[in-house]
């Protein structure tokens, strides 16, 4: 490695650091609205209404068609018109600007939302049937059939399935640097531009990305071991 | 939605089409080719050749396309020199290459770990009972073991062709004007969100649905032999039931 290299890396890798926070951040937020589009959309696949049925599949079908860079534009320009004209039906006449944190948030949300729900449906259909007459026959009623039988289980079969999506979805809050976030990618992207070092920046980029993927793989194992603590293996 | 500006771009978003699909083509046709080395090296029991394609399949898997994009873009673009010098600097000089090369790495990477999962699920007493025959390694390869992988892989293969297929967006981040390298293009000289972006959405789901299609009916193909026979029914002249593609 050259001494500018070194002087580069000196002066420039801990400007990493934050945007490997801001990742982070973008991917938690992007997870936990995944999951609730998520349980909503299974609700919907797995409705006796036709209309959310054909809602919920609306939905997954468009989004795995759609690149997220499409999504992420019309989210981040088209949104603050939108809310405007919302905010506008009552008598909010201010200018709004759509924060690229939010668009993001949003955009990566929204489109592993329509993963989720996949792993969300298969989860529930995987709850043995007569479970759920059985604890109708004890006299639950809906809610609480759902509290204490129904979501328990749905998370430990969930869990593998999330996993995944949640690997694929730390991956993809990348793109969100198209928008100016000062997440990993960005803040590589301008380290690279300022010392002429591409290679280096983007290599230890990456690296810090397999380091959050290793992580997450430790932390799913161990979600997955909590999650079915009950269960004897055969 | 302003349909002017729908008719005035579209000759163009359709050039951008044919670039996408350009990208996909190529990016899948070296990713295959790739894997016909990369497969054998990962199945390989000696370490010195599974542990480095191991490596190349991890990195290519545990990162986002777009830093692999740019570490070859930007990354070894940064050394003009070395390029120049051994006459390779072309491929550097803007981004359809390197994404090109991006691209093929990536797939090749996921579609490897696909067919290593097929290759090591086919049921064993049928390898043995080819090589009982006294079929060689070749004809084992060519007549049981590609032909049985193929339609096990093809569910997950269409997946990943339709992954592709969505982030070839990702070119248009470095200079490629492919559909949604002309949409910014022309987001950036009229502002019209609502109308473009929208439309290049569509042609990117029409791009989905037709390789869905694509592979169900290629999938179709390949498994004559477990639908039920056309019935008797067939030779009295009665009207048989369609024969159509089903998901499974």
């Amino acid at each position: 490695m050259s001494a500018s290299a070194i002087q580069a890396l000196r002066d420039y890798a801990w400007m990493l650091l934050p945007g490997f926070g801001m990742t982070v951040a973008v991917g938690l937020a992007s997870m936990a609205l995944a999951i609730v589009l998520g349980l909503i959309g299974a609700t919907g696949k797995l409705a006796h209404s036709f209309i959310a049925r054909a809602s919920a599949t609306t939905y997954t079908t468009v989004i795995r068609g759609e690149p997220e860079l499409i999504l992420l534009y019309l989210v981040f320009y088209g949104g603050g018109n939108v809310l405007q004209k919302i905010a506008g039906l009552f008598g909010y006449t201010g200018y709004i600007e759509v924060n690229p944190f939010v668009a993001g948030v949003v955009t990566i949300g929204f489109a592993y939302g329509a993963y989720a729900t996949e792993v969300f449906r298969g989860a529930i259909l995987a709850v043995p049937k007569g479970q759920l007459e059985a604890a109708k026959a004890c006299g639950m009623n809906r809610w609480l059939m759902l509290r204490r039988i129904l979501m328990p289980q749905v998370w430990r079969f969930a869990i593998p399935g999330l996993g995944n999506v949640w690997l694929v979805l730390i991956k993809a809050t990348a793109v969100t640097s198209a928008i100016g976030i000062e997440e990993l990618t960005r803040k590589a992207h301008l380290a690279s531009g300022a010392t002429h070092q591409a290679f280096l920046f983007f290599l230890l980029t990456a690296l810090l990305y397999l380091v959050l993927t290793a992580v997450s793989n430790v932390a799913f194992h161990r979600a997955e071991k909590h999650a079915n603590r009950g269960v004897r293996r055969a | 939605m302003d349909f002017d500006l729908i008719a005035k771009s579209l000759p163009d978003m359709l050039k951008g089409v044919a670039i996408t699909l350009e990208l996909l083509v190529l990016s899948l046709i070296i990713g295959a080719c790739l894997c016909a080395v990369v497969v054998p090296l990962r199945l390989s029991r000696h370490r010195i050749l599974w542990m480095p394609t191991y490596a190349y399949i991890f990195f290519f898997r545990g990162t986002p396309l777009l830093i692999q994009l740019y570490l070859i873009y930007y990354g070894l673009g940064q050394f003009h020199d070395f390029w120049e010098s051994i006459g390779l600097w072309f491929i550097f000089k803007d981004g359809f290459w390197p994404a090109i090369i991006t691209f093929s790495l990536n797939t090749a990477a996921y579609t490897s770990e696909i067919l290593r999962g097929a290759i090591l699920g086919l049921p064993h007493g049928e390898i043995e009972a080819a090589k009982a025959c006294g079929m060689s390694r070749l004809l084992l390869l060519r007549r049981i073991i590609l032909p049985k992988t193929a339609r096990l892989v093809l569910p997950a293969y269409s997946n990943e062709v339709i992954q592709m297929m969505l982030s070839t967006s990702l070119a248009s981040l470095v200079t490629i004007y492919d559909l949604m390298g002309v949409t910014k293009q022309f987001f950036n000289r009229t502002y019209a969100v609502y109308t473009l972006y929208p439309t290049a959405g569509f042609m990117y789901l029409l791009m989905m649905l037709g390789l869905t299609w694509l592979f169900r009916s290629i999938e179709f193909r390949l498994s004559a032999h477990l639908r039920d026979r056309p019935s008797a029914a067939a030779a009295t002249g009665e009207p048989l039931p369609a024969l159509t593609p089903t998901l499974r």
